[in-house]
């Protein structure tokens, strides 16, 4: 008899997670939690100032401190040529400053102590003379002329600007405009906004000079990469270097890149042949590392008068701070940004994109994101939700008349990307019905007669997730595949480790799921580890919502072929050819005779006691999955609030989200990345942004400045499920880690713009703090975020 | 041996003033020479190797290092080791048995109450402490509990549902053992 696959935890089972076992009894194993013999604790001392030349540091002052073991500047570092490291994006970023500080929080100095209360006195010792230069805070000011050169340490660089990049059909685009009977158009900036995982960055460096191996511990989402850059960077051989990332406490794209802490711990360790211990502080960690977002979108979609799209166009412009530090696919200067429409028909369309420096912090990184779809995605329901209005269409009817239908796939988008699956109008019509839509304008109306101002905000999306395939996506030229390796033991247990690395996804619990599903090995039978490059096969990392797209379809093909050998051993045990053999879940049998078969387990043992002649012992092997394409999930996000026209303040009074994510593992755990991800949505709509005085210090550098929600303030998620498997997934799953956080945030801000644009306004900027609704109300006019645009 | 509470003295002729403090940390007396100035939390992670314990923002605003201070919730991130002397300090390690988990433990793993688990000592012990005192709490007086616990993973519905689920049990319990 077949099993059961819920009862053996496989796929579809809302199976409890492994990995709670340790956190609920305060068992996880962060960084910070890790005590190496001997180990020593590393400060680092920030830049107080956003751009000045430094004219001298005095650390004499520090080593006086009984405890301090070492001191090292910029200086320092440059003698060993490591002063500066290369960036994710091509570009290079200071390790400690020698010339100039670029932004407020760079590293100046840092101080390698017995304790972490040592090495923070030591650090206030230290004296740093800087000649102050003017701060550049925006795009705008960095391209204009008598802006200062921020990177004056390159050359070939005798601007602010990083480049210029664009991507679709102009003249195309240029036609489709011509013929327009409505063009509409908006302006938009996305605010900065820091991912802000509760875990700050760290790391632990384990120089053994005996062996000559280097160990890191620390808060990494992409370990392989990390390997990889600290092998060509420090010149260390690669068999050497072992980076661990072991439990974090959350990542949402700030533990991608590599930051000079890791370096600076890297080479103490050493220098001191100690461990070395670098746990960063909030601020620290809030003013320096991979911010998200800070870019401004321009745009305008050409439009037919019975509300069909004819073309598209937009312009960004992007702020990168001091260095190039995105994490994003090499080719593609400004991320996905081009995936925006992607879930519409549109003929035509046409992106350009202009990046600067500014003195800020640098890296943009895909803050639960892949790539820059979140500003894609807020700029397309932003601008649809206008185009509706500016036809006098209903905000539903517009977007179901433009969506891509079922029968199109695979669909081909205007910039080149290729959809393969979906029911888009099938999940729009569901959060219709499910927010009362078809009764909410007489609703809206009669509230407004008492005084109460009532809004629903719609954003529909596709995005694309699980980067590569291989061909068009690679990160400093390492392809962007993903791996899994398993290994099945004598009794028929088993351990799986793939090159993602979980930070709360819960892979432990998820991929031996797969397993399950693919070889009825009960799921508690498999262990998952991932994070340690001595042990994981090679793999890109988590990050962009690739885990289930990449990783996962490598659990499952790596599965695929532990049962192709465990068929030919189950021929030799049943003494038949392994054409006349079948497969149920979890064994083998004779065909036409159901009863006489063998267990995995049987094969399993025989793998290791009783092997065929001619075959090869053991039952382990693994399976590096090149995606053929990315997976597109499908979402319809639908909002429905209450503004209080005396103070600005919104509420939300349902929310309603349909999520087409194709098969789901574990329904649970889709849930709750679900929900986190409409909360990170709802925090940058409402109260989530960094931003900066004309100076360049930063305003939001700890979080009573940087307000997050809380439990009190965060609403309640109705959540619905339609499933459309992906047609080239091995398991027909799609990416959605990250799906709420990227069409979320159009579904609350069209919400509120609903229920204040009969007033006259037609934008205020996130985030819609009440003081912005309120001024918006109270002058009909538009609350804008960004300073103003220049046009060519 | 960490060199906070222990080596108070790192390099001989540093002249770091000492007290020694007297704390009932889950249910043991631990005698202990700690810095003036060394706070709680550092204490608890480093000098007695709780590490359930953690240190998120250093400004009491994330609530990652919550314990239970004579039974009520406390931010030890920003409270001085000395503070605690003569006092009872309950962490994660300290809930449950080792037979069994604590139902609002239980309730967290039930729920999907936890994603990355940084927040969860602290939403944990929060919930606990507000359990202790409201045995029956609606959906919004567990959410003002734990307003000041920041979860950047959950969107605390979950959180919610976990701590109601342990109501629940608790609440059973009682009416069994009446």
């Amino acid at each position: 008899m077949a099993l059961d696959e819920i009862k053996i935890g496989g796929m579809g089972a809302s199976r409890r997670r492994v990995e709670d076992n340790r956190f609920i009894r305060g068992k996880g194993n962060y960084v910070d939690d890790i005590v190496l013999p001997g180990m020593l604790h590393m400060e680092i001392l920030r830049s107080n100032v956003a751009h000045a030349r430094i004219k001298s540091i005095d650390t004499s002052a520090a080593w006086e401190i009984p405890g301090v073991r070492l001191v090292l500047t910029g200086e320092m570092m440059a003698a060993r040529n490591l002063a500066w490291m290369p960036t994710l994006s091509y570009d290079t970023q200071a390790v400690l400053a020698t010339d100039k500080v670029r932004f407020q929080g760079q590293e100046v100095a840092a101080v390698i102590a017995d304790d972490p209360y040592i090495a923070k006195d030591a650090c206030s010792k230290i004296v740093v003379e800087y000649e102050q230069l003017p701060a550049v805070v925006n795009p705008f000011e960095a391209q204009d002329p008598s802006a200062p050169l921020i990177r004056d340490d390159k050359e070939n660089q005798p601007t602010n600007k990083i480049f210029d990049w664009e991507i679709g059909d102009k003249e195309r685009t240029d036609q489709a405009f011509a013929e327009a009977d409505v063009v509409s158009k908006i302006d938009l900036h996305y605010p900065r906004s820091h991912p802000s995982p509760l875990e700050p960055c760290g790391s632990i460096a384990d120089y053994d000079r005996a062996t000559g191996k280097l160990t890191v511990f620390m808060t990494s989402q992409a370990p392989h990469i990390v390997r990889a850059a600290v092998a060509m960077v420090a010149e260390l051989p690669e068999h050497q270097i072992r980076i661990v990332s072991p439990d974090l406490g959350g990542g949402f794209g700030n533990k991608v890149p590599i930051y000079p802490g890791y370096v600076i711990s890297i080479l103490a360790s050493i220098l001191t042949e100690r461990p070395v211990k670098w746990i960063e502080d909030k601020t620290g960690n809030l003013i320096s590392t991979g911010f998200g977002r800070d870019v401004y979108l321009r745009g305008e979609l050409a439009l037919r008068k019975d509300g069909r799209i004819l073309g598209m166009r937009m312009h960004t412009v992007s702020d990168h701070g001091a260095f190039f530090a995105d994490a994003q696919p090499t080719k593609f200067k400004i991320g996905l940004m081009h995936s925006t429409f992607a879930c519409y028909e549109v003929p035509a369309a046409h992106l350009t994109s202009e990046g600067y420096y500014t003195t800020k912090a640098p890296g943009g990184v895909a803050y639960r994101c892949s790539f820059r779809v979140t500003e894609a995605m807020f700029f397309q329901e932003r601008m649809m939700h206008a185009a509706a209005n500016d036809l006098g269409m209903d905000q539903a009817e517009f977007r179901r008349l433009n969506l891509v239908k079922d029968d199109m796939f695979p669909y081909r988008t205007a910039f080149g990307f290729l959809t393969d699956s979906g029911q888009y109008g099938k999940c729009l019509d569901i959060g219709l019905e499910a927010i009362g839509y078809s009764t909410f304008k007489q609703e809206q109306e009669e509230a407004r007669k008492r005084g109460k101002l009532l809004g629903i905000g719609i954003s529909t999306m596709t995005e694309p997730l699980g980067a590569g395939n291989s061909r068009e996506y690679d990160i400093i030229g390492i392809k962007m595949f993903d791996s899994a390796e398993l290994r099945v033991h004598m009794t028929g247990k088993a351990i799986l480790r793939t090159g993602a690395k979980t930070q709360g996804q819960g892979h432990e619990t998820t991929w031996a799921q797969i397993v399950a599903h693919e070889l009825g090995i009960p799921a508690e039978d498999i262990v998952v580890e991932e994070g340690d490059t001595d042990t994981a096969p090679f793999g890109m990392g988590t990050y962009a919502s690739r885990s289930t797209p990449v990783a996962g379809a490598a659990v499952a093909m790596v599965a695929r072929k532990i049962r192709a050998k465990a068929r030919k051993i189950a021929a030799h045990l049943l003494e038949v050819s392994e054409e006349d053999i079948e497969w149920e879940l979890g064994r083998f049998y004779v065909r036409g005779n159901q009863e006489r078969g063998v267990t995995i387990q049987d094969c399993a043992l025989a793998a290791y006691s009783n092997v065929p002649d001619g075959l090869e012992p053991g039952l382990e092997n693994n399976a590096y999955y090149d995606p053929p394409n990315l997976t597109w999930p499908f979402a319809a996000y639908i909002c429905k609030v209450e503004v209080d026209a005396e103070t600005g303040v919104w509420d939300v009074l349902k929310f309603v989200a349909v999520d087409d994510c194709g098969v789901r593992i574990n329904p649970m755990i889709v849930e709750g990345q679900i929900m986190g991800g409409l909360t990170e949505a709802y925090a940058m709509a409402n109260m989530q942004y960094i931003t900066f005085d004309e100076e360049g210090n930063c305003i939001g550098s700890n979080y009573m400045d940087y307000l997050l929600p809380t439990a009190w303030e965060t609403p309640g998620f109705e959540l619905h499920e339609v499933v459309t498997p992906c047609p080239h997934h091995p398991i027909g799953a799609k990416g959605v880690g990250e799906c709420a956080t990227v069409g979320g945030p159009a579904a609350f801000v069209n919400a509120v713009m609903n229920a204040i644009e009969h007033t006259g306004v037609r934008n205020v900027d996130m985030p819609m703090m009440p003081n912005r609704v309120y001024e918006a109300l109270q002058t009909g006019e538009d609350v804008s975020g960004m300073p103003p645009m220049k046009v060519e | 041996m960490s060199s906070l509470y222990d080596e108070v003295a790192p390099t001989p002729g540093a002249d770091v003033p000492v007290r020694r403090v007297t704390i009932d940390v889950n249910g043991q007396k631990r005698t202990v020479d700690v810095e003036p100035r060394l706070l709680l939390a550092h204490l608890l992670r480093q000098g007695l190797a709780l590490t359930g314990t953690h240190t998120g923002c250093d400004t009491t605003s994330c609530g990652a290092c919550t314990v239970l201070f004579d039974g009520r919730p406390a931010k030890s991130c920003t409270m001085f080791a000395v503070q605690a002397d003569g006092h009872a300090v309950e962490t994660v390690e300290g809930m449950g048995s080792a037979s069994g988990l604590h139902p609002v433990q239980e309730g967290f793993k039930e729920e999907h109450g936890l994603q990355c688990g940084f927040c969860t000592p602290g939403m944990m012990l929060t919930a606990k402490a507000l359990l202790e005192r409201n045995p029956d709490p609606t959906e919004d007086e567990v959410r003002w509990a734990l307003s000041g616990n920041l979860c950047r993973c959950t969107g605390y519905q979950n959180i919610v549902n976990a701590v109601l689920w342990a109501a629940k049990k608790m609440r059973d319990e009682q009416t069994q053992e009446a």
